[in-house]
């Protein structure tokens, strides 16, 4: 017999994240490190879990290759179940040919045999490219009470931001009025999370018709949602008041990783009631030397520190040598870092090696300096050494 | 390519002297280095060493046991062919709880029957090790021995409770005597034993059919001239926790970063149950050094030569200096704590001062208030 689930979740992580730049080489940006032990998507995942969805396809595309292996079978979030679970759906070739996602939408639209499987009542639509803490049941407790045709998650933002975001106006009620994606002249500072609610009907018979539509991008923001607005569709804005973030550039990421510095961080991390799972990466406690100085900072297992660490997040594996100076930085897992470095106001990727006597960042250096995943520094030889008598 | 062997980590009458740590407990769970089990290294290094199944021989406390090792899944052991075993006693009345090992191999004998590999190890929980059986069985049968017992030459053997071997100049066993003989010999057995199945089968029924019910002393030490018992020396670290003042040294051991590197990584990984703890948090005025700190603390106090377990808190303040800190500890406001052994989940209260010798440390046991 088929189980019928009321709600899976479709999660889009074909996410490119082009403006990370050597951190994003080999990778797509969910499965871009964050916060000392996590990649982003594992949220997500764990929002999912921790909101009691046990269905999950993953939409990926651009650089699956460690993506699909951090994934596996979902074991690390428990979604590796006999009936639903997660499912990695790449683009795949049809009778007639196979094509690309070209939105969003089209990734759910060529995905509607996976959803019909589970004959689902709702679709949850998340994005694997945001850090946040988030209990879907209430979504979808709201989109149940306003007999929603879809409803869209919004989280206040600055007016000053507004134009970065899609935006919504809503009425008393919050019913979506208007929508506007990236206003020039922002009406209203609610911005859509990319985090959407559709009773399945809905959402089906829309999909079918943007795809018809020629010359549509196939995008939620753009298409899906404007059209289904358009037409009258109860719309409903569901506000979430807790700390989410776009990572989407070297800044962004950088910040957000030193957001979890804060005395008491917006986003817990130790929250056991709502844990973040991850693929754990097996490694012994971590070891500080005697030497070693550790303030305000988040450090993983397996790290050796021989140096003096402050504001910064260290990722599992990392080595820092003696006589080093880390600051404000966060360094990727693996990373191994020589003696007598200084690294300030840096992201340092995985893998990456730094060598003796390296300089990396400065203290008032407005761009944040970036050591690409594998790469390898080594200092600039002194004059003495360079020309030997 | 895969070996022709299966394992076996015998908890049947396990010898120790570990206090309140084996209360609620068996020796093969306590708490070691930070977020392992006694029982990972001995289940991590057959299972790096390419042994497909392993079966774990339970006896006595052994919920802690059962909840640790789940369905194996942590260790790659939850598989469709062979995997793990967790096998409880199978007695047929109580009486015969208190009966010797082989009376259990005996009772477990269709977990051997049933299996095609070649070959057993047979180990104990407490040896603290990172070792290839796949090199121990190959020195088996390079010396086409009969059993072979892996040892290593150890001098300074004074804290654990170990057995001690006499080889010949062939590297033969030709005596071994338990802890309390008066064998004067650098050699101490690590009490793992690998020997063919049909051998295996053939001392447990021919033993017990004389009424003699133990592994060692009856079907091995009894046997030393007509079997040929060959050592196997292992060069790698090597702890025997199985005391108090054994349980803290080799822990502290750890802090040496030469042991440190070599008993986690060295010949592969050690495996445990994954807890999903954040990284460890330190805050400002934090102070820590030449210690071990597992994932999930929380630190804004001073920690010197110490191993703090998942989920530690060190409050603003205290002082803790070489003592181990297990599962969920809490250090009060300036309490200080030196030389001690904290059970899991034991709370020290604000300016609490407790503190042990290094020889006996002081020792708190699970869930207590102090």
């Amino acid at each position: 017999m088929k189980q019928r689930s009321e709600c899976i979740a479709m999660l889009l992580a074909g996410g490119e994240g082009r403006r990370l730049g050597v951190l994003t080489k080999d990778l797509a940006k969910p499965a871009v490190h964050f916060g000392g032990k996590y990649r982003i998507i594992d949220f997500t995942l764990s929002n999912c879990v921790n909101s009691g969805i046990d269905t999950v396809g993953v939409l990926t595309q651009y650089q699956p290759l460690v993506l699909n292996q951090y994934l596996g079978i979902g074991s690390p979030w428990g979604l590796d179940r006999r009936d639903g679970g997660m499912h990695v759906l790449p683009p795949y070739v049809r009778q007639k040919g196979g094509v690309w996602y070209k939105g969003t939408a089209n990734a759910i639209y060529q995905n509607m045999g996976f959803i019909e499987r589970y004959d689902p009542e709702y679709v949850l639509i998340i994005s694997g490219d945001h850090i946040y803490k988030m209990d879907y049941d209430l979504l979808l407790e709201s989109h149940k009470r306003n007999r929603a045709d879809a409803t869209l998650a919004v989280i206040t933002v600055p007016w000053a931001d507004a134009s970065r975001f899609g935006i919504l106006s809503v009425d008393e009620e919050d019913r979506v009025v208007e929508f506007a994606e990236k206003p020039k002249q922002p009406k209203s500072n609610l911005a859509s999370m990319g985090v959407y609610i559709f009773s399945w009907p809905v959402l089906r018979d829309a999909l079918m018709r943007d795809e018809a539509q020629s010359g549509s991008s196939n995008d939620f923001g753009k298409d899906v949602i404007p059209t289904l607005l358009r037409e009258g569709a109860r719309l409903y804005a569901h506000r979430f008041g807790g700390y989410w973030k776009d990572v989407g550039t070297i800044d962004s990421l950088w910040e957000a990783n030193m957001d979890l510095l804060a005395d008491e961080p917006a986003l817990d991390l130790n929250d056991r009631a709502w844990r973040i799972y991850s693929v754990n990466p097996n490694r012994p406690a971590h070891y500080l030397s005697p030497q070693a100085s550790v303030q305000n900072s988040l450090i993983n297992e397996g790290c050796v520190v021989q140096g003096q660490v402050n504001r910064s997040v260290l990722f599992h594996g990392v080595r820092i040598g003696e006589g080093s100076m880390i600051e404000d930085a966060v360094i990727m897992p693996h990373a191994v870092i020589g003696r007598n470095v200084r690294i300030v106001r840096a992201i340092v990727g995985e893998g990456a090696i730094v060598g003796d006597g390296c300089t990396i960042g400065a203290i008032d250096a407005e761009e944040i300096a970036v050591v690409g995943s594998g790469d390898h520094i080594e200092a600039e030889p002194k004059l003495e050494e360079a020309n030997p008598v | 390519m895969k070996l022709s062997l299966m394992g076996v980590i015998n908890l049947i009458h396990e010898t120790e002297e570990m206090g309140t740590l084996t209360a609620n407990r068996c020796l093969a769970t306590v708490p070691f280095g930070g977020r392992y089990r006694l029982i990972d290294f001995a289940l991590s290094s057959m299972v790096n060493s390419g042994i497909p199944k392993v079966a774990i021989f339970a006896h006595t406390k052994y919920r802690s046991l059962i909840d640790h090792l789940g369905s194996g899944g942590n260790w790659d052991l939850h598989r469709k062919q062979s995997g793990l075993f967790v096998l409880p006693p199978a007695m047929e009345s109580q009486s015969d709880f208190g009966k010797g090992d082989l009376y259990h191999f005996y009772r477990h004998r269709d977990y051997f029957a049933r299996s095609p590999l070649e070959y057993v190890v047979i180990a104990r929980s407490h040896m603290v090790c990172n070792i290839d059986f796949g090199r121990v069985l190959a020195h088996h049968r390079e010396r086409n021995a009969d059993i072979t017992v892996v040892c290593k030459r150890w001098p300074n053997a004074e804290t654990g409770l170990t057995r001690k071997a006499e080889l010949d100049a062939d590297g033969r066993v030709v005596d071994m005597q338990d802890h309390y003989g008066r064998l004067a010999s650098d050699i101490v057995s690590m009490e793992m034993y690998v020997l063919r199945k049909e051998l295996l089968l053939d001392l447990v029924e021919t033993s017990l059919a004389q009424g003699k019910d133990h592994f060692v002393r009856h079907a091995i030490l009894s046997r030393l001239q007509e079997l040929h018992v060959s050592a196997y020396l292992h060069e790698g670290v090597l702890g025997v926790v199985n005391s108090i003042p054994a349980f803290y040294r080799h822990n502290m051991e750890l802090l040496k970063p030469e042991v440190w590197n070599e008993l986690f990584f060295s010949p592969g990984p050690i495996y445990t149950k994954v807890k999903d703890e954040p990284p460890t948090r330190y805050r400002s005025g934090s102070q820590v050094s030449g210690s071990l700190v597992a994932n999930g603390c929380e630190i804004e106090g001073s920690v010197q030569g110490s191993i703090l377990f998942r989920g530690v808190k060190i409050r603003k303040g205290a002082v803790v200096r070489n003592s181990i800190v297990m599962q969920n500890g809490v250090i009060g406001e300036d309490g200080a704590l030196e030389n001690c052994i904290l059970d899991k989940e034991v709370e020290i209260r604000p300016q609490q001062q407790l503190k042990g010798s290094s020889h006996m440390p002081f020792l708190a046991l699970k869930r207590n208030v102090i």
